[in-house]
């Protein structure tokens, strides 16, 4: 799903409501009650950092947080008014140990802020909760400074995280959430790029056909689905995650929320 | 042997690579620092003096200071680094997002609201005139 920061302050100033905002907030009332249906104990957030924990002094291509918490940023306008978001270190070491032994070589990270990319997700969720009601593993993906990880690769870091979450010992339930996109161009006189046949067509073949979408190439997200657009590769990791058959479970998309044009799905393997 | 960099030829648009990220280097560092208040304020104050602990180049301390957009994409900044200078000014990521496409705020706000900016004819520079 999408991380636009305008999605959280128009949740954080009550404007949910308005008529700008109610369609994009309205695809979410289903999801809500899937959540709090399904009660995970841990989301495992793939999101990307928007230079706030990590500037030009370390770029990690992929990185896990394996803290208690992760306090919340400020992003240049004061911090968003949301939980501190609460880690869960067990598994993350875990998942941490057994995904480098599996050829991804993540950087792991005791002390990190987590900006919009990360709380924007589980504001649309959650709404806004006095804590949140799971722990999350926050992972990073750096997609601002080119090039970021292939489509390929996150799919296949997908499957290595799913072998990890298997692999460990308690009995938990974990939702991996892929997040950013969709189309999107921020910069430059192209700013304000949509493309909405490219994302339709990335969620349909996000659901039925990944393994080829995951063939895709970073030049293809640029041109045609924006500068921006290219941190779909995210929600690769996601869905490498899950069998190669899944169930669609929800879909919404929405054009625009600020620049961006707005995605979400909510896909489940066919046996639980 | 060079690199292949396909995406050269994508209008309106800079990638923010190696070559773009060594050349911003300084520039985007000190667009970190404005993620304190004080160091906004402080900058605020007084940008020159500011920018003068940076050893960014005088074309760089200039289109900073002129907040020149797209002058700073081309000498090495990154939107999302100099999206601090938005926040430290006041304006929204919309705001200055119309100013880099040279677009009125609500004439950028009407193109989004109508399904965003198409990309037919803005793949490939030169596909159209008007870019």
């Amino acid at each position: 799903m999408s991380h636009v920061p305008a999605i959280g302050a128009a949740v954080d100033l009550g404007k949910t409501g308005e008529p700008y905002w109610q369609p994009l907030f309205a695809g979410f009332e289903f999801s809500k009650q899937w959540i709090a249906d399904e009660k995970p104990d841990v989301i495992f957030l793939v999101y990307n950092d928007h230079a706030t924990a990590f500037g030009l002094d370390n770029i990690p291509t992929f990185a896990i947080g394996c803290a208690e918490e992760f306090e919340i940023a400020d992003e240049g306008w004061g911090a968003r008014p949301v939980p501190v978001v609460k880690g869960a270190p067990d598994l993350a070491w875990h998942v941490r140990q057994s995904v480098i032994q599996d050829d991804f070589d993540l950087t792991t990270v005791n002390e990190m802020k987590v900006d919009h990319g990360l709380t924007v997700p589980l504001t649309l969720m959650y709404g806004q909760p006095e804590a949140w009601p799971c722990l999350v593993i926050p992972f990073a993906v750096n997609v601002i400074v080119y090039p970021p990880p292939s489509g390929r690769r996150c799919y296949l870091l997908g499957k290595a995280i799913r072998r990890a979450i298997e692999s460990f010992d308690d009995d938990l339930s974990v939702q991996v959430w892929g997040t950013g996109g969709m189309s999107h161009q921020l910069q430059g006189p192209r700013a304000g790029l949509i493309n909405q046949e490219f994302d339709r067509k990335f969620l349909d073949e996000l659901v039925d056909n990944p393994d080829e979408l995951a063939n895709v190439p970073h030049i293809d997200y640029m041109r045609d689905a924006g500068s921006e657009g290219i941190e779909l590769v995210m929600w690769l990791i996601m869905r490498g995650a899950l069998d190669n058959k899944v169930k669609e479970v929800h879909r919404h998309y929405h054009v625009p929320a600020s620049n961006t044009a707005v995605g979400h799905i909510i896909l489940e393997n066919l046996r639980p | 042997m060079a690199l292949d960099k396909p995406y050269k030829d994508i209008p309106g648009t800079t990638v923010f690579d190696s070559d773009m990220a060594r050349l911003g280097y300084h520039l985007n560092q000190f667009c970190m620092t404005l993620m304190k208040a004080e160091n906004r304020e402080r900058f605020l104050a007084d940008e020159r003096a500011y920018l003068d602990e940076w050893p960014m180049t005088g074309e760089q301390m200039q289109a900073v200071l002129d907040r020149d957009y797209n002058a700073l994409l081309k000498l090495g900044a990154n939107v999302y680094y100099f999206g601090k200078l938005f926040f430290t000014d006041k304006i929204s990521f919309q705001k200055g997002a119309s100013l880099m496409a040279g677009m009125s705020e609500e004439e950028y706000l009407a193109m989004m609201v109508s399904g965003g900016r198409s990309p037919e004819g803005n793949r490939y520079i030169g596909e159209k005139d008007d870019g």
